[in-house]
């Protein structure tokens, strides 16, 4: 038993866990990586995320025209909207603008095709709550006239800034949505022509 | 504490009242004292203070919600526990199991007995202070093997018979690594044991012969293998028995176990200052009747303290030992070592009966070397974090 590994093996034992006790004594000194959220980040997270980020969806009823895009594209039916058109003033008002934020999937596809980018998704994602009607998220207070898109630019510096925030939206998030249908009347194109030259 | 009741008895309290009696009631008040207003408190402390440590050892946080630095973490974990069902399994042996967790805390309570917190604060200076600690340490073994039985689980069994096989094998190096301080100071107890040794840190046994400084590491390795503290946590190892003997325990049950093992953390911290670290013993500078016995408790608190923490410390470094390991360690290298510690003892106090100066100089400064060798790898490795860091992309945007 008194070989060269039992002193070698006593060695060992207390040097290693001298530099065992090093390390952890070392760790004791660093600030620890964990990250206390939600009450103590440095940086809100919503700030962190980038523009693009699909959130709780929001409504910007200064800018949004009426034109029931986002509730025809939103493939579970979410988005309830009651517009009409009034006889006099001849234009469109908004009298509800439910989104059933339970039911929303975030797809994005009500936000492609809004021409204003009055409906966009916000960076916003903590929406837990205590009750589930409380998750449906009405937008219209008391009915409110629509907007009309002026050919010669807004010029209401009330509205400016969300028009150009919208197009900004709508030029990030679904640009490459917009360029599809002239890639989609190229091909149709190319297709007739072929099948004519063919048939 | 006697002294104290004797200066009482003299200014007239305790009229006509049997000498013996107020003795008897006085070291009962006291220990009562020491019980509830001591013991319990730094137990549940060392909880708390366990858990941060602990985590921050890992790079984490550890409780911080509970009250200020979730310094109430431990009071909120009691009232849990007090608050749960008391569960006893239906094919358990019931009297058994109500008993066990009562004669563990028994058991280690009862070492508060003749801890010296100062020099006049003992409950009992009993003679045979020592042995009377190693003896009624040993009684956890009783509770922790009838736990094991009484639940009538597989995992229980086996748990608290690897315990009791764990714990009556490291009595042998805790007992033999006592004797050479023994055969330093001919005396069993406790008082007696710190009054031969001095306030510098030359004058403590440690560091008065080669023998008693490597018998000083193998005496605290010893008892935390005792206190069932990892390393030699197999007992109630969470990942490996469930959660070994107190698997069927819940509760107020529960926490009494819970309270031995973490209050045996401070009495291992105790006997450790007291045989080997001077104890209480202060430098000579004030005299004051108030002021004296509170430094040297306080003294003794701290030191006593520092290896609490240096037991977390290790639970937070090192890997658990399989059983064959850890009886591997006790009897093949801890039991021939203190033998050994013994006999070189025995030896030097033939040759040098009152100590060698020049040597208890150089191991003092062994120590200090290995203190500074320590905290120059601390240093080394704290570089090469900051070197790493320097080099790595940051993924998280919020750190």
């Amino acid at each position: 038993m008194m070989n060269s590994s039992y002193l070698r093996n006593i060695k060992e034992t207390c040097v290693t866990v001298l530099d065992g006790m090093a390390i952890t004594f070392s760790h004791l000194m660093r600030r620890p990586v964990t990250i206390q959220y939600p009450d103590r980040i440095p940086v809100r997270v919503q700030d962190t995320l980038p523009f693009r980020y699909r959130g709780i969806l929001e409504v910007d009823l200064e800018i949004c025209t009426g034109c029931l895009a986002c509730e025809r594209a939103c493939p579970i039916d979410c988005i309830v909207i009651e517009a009409e058109k009034d006889k006099q003033t001849r234009e469109m008002i908004l009298r509800r603008f439910d989104i059933d934020m339970a039911k929303c999937m975030y797809c994005g596809l009500c936000s492609e095709p809004c021409p204003t980018g009055a409906i966009h998704h916000t960076p916003e994602f903590e929406g837990a709550d205590f009750s589930l009607e409380s998750l449906v998220r009405h937008h219209v207070k008391a009915p409110v006239p629509a907007y009309k898109v002026k050919k010669a630019g807004e010029t209401d510096p009330a509205v400016l800034p969300l028009l150009d925030r919208g197009m900004r939206y709508i030029e990030e998030f679904a640009a490459p949505e917009a360029k599809a249908p002239a890639a989609k009347e190229g091909a149709t194109k190319e297709g007739t022509a072929k099948e004519g030259a063919a048939g | 504490m006697q002294a104290f009741l004797d200066r009482l008895i003299a200014q007239g309290y305790f009229a006509g009242v049997p000498r013996d009696l107020v003795y008897v009631g006085g070291m009962v008040v006291f220990a009562l004292i020491v019980v509830l207003g001591f013991v319990l408190n730094v137990a549940g402390i060392t909880t708390w203070l366990e858990r941060r440590v602990w985590a921050r050892m890992q790079g984490r946080c550890g409780p911080n919600r509970v009250g200020p630095q979730g310094f109430l973490q431990w009071l909120a974990d009691g009232v849990k526990l007090f608050m749960k069902e008391d569960l006893i399994p239906a094919q358990a042996d019931s009297r058994l199991f109500r008993l066990a967790p009562y004669i563990a805390v028994v058991g280690f309570l009862s070492a508060f007995v003749v801890i010296p917190f100062s020099s006049g604060l003992i409950v009992a200076d009993l003679n045979v202070g020592i042995v009377y600690l190693t003896a009624v340490t040993s009684f956890v073994v009783v509770g922790i093997l009838m736990a094991g039985w009484a639940s009538n689980n597989k995992w229980s069994l086996i748990g608290g018979v690897r315990s009791a096989a764990q714990i009556v094998s490291y009595e042998i190096p805790t007992g033999l690594s006592i004797m050479p301080i023994v055969l330093l100071t001919g005396t069993l107890s406790m008082q007696g044991i710190i009054g031969q040794q001095g306030w510098a840190p030359q004058n403590w046994f440690v560091f008065n012969n080669p023998f008693t400084f490597a018998a000083f590491f193998i005496f605290f390795t010893s008892a935390l293998a005792e206190g069932n503290r990892t390393p030699f946590d197999l007992p109630e190892a969470e990942s490996e028995l469930v959660a070994g003997f107190v698997t069927e325990y819940s509760g107020v049950r529960y926490l009494m176990f819970f309270l031995a093992e973490w209050g045996n953390l401070y009495i291992i911290g105790a006997v450790v200052t007291t045989l080997f670290l001077g104890g209480w013993q202060i430098p000579p500078i004030t005299d004051g009747p108030v002021l004296r016995p509170l430094l040297e408790f306080l003294t003794f608190f701290l030191k006593s303290y520092f290896w609490v923490l240096v037991a977390m410390w290790v639970r937070a470094t090192l890997p658990r030992v399989r059983v064959d390991q850890l009886m591997a360690v006790c009897w093949k290298y801890l039991v021939p070592l203190s033998f050994a510690n013994l006999l070189g003892t025995a030896v030097w106090v033939v040759l040098w009966p009152q100590g060698n100066v020049v040597v208890q100089y150089l191991m003092a400064l062994l120590g200090l070397a290995i203190v500074w060798y320590f905290f120059h790898r601390v240093a080394f490795h704290l570089r090469r974090a900051r070197v790493r860091e320097r080099g790595q992309f940051q993924l998280n945007p919020l750190s």
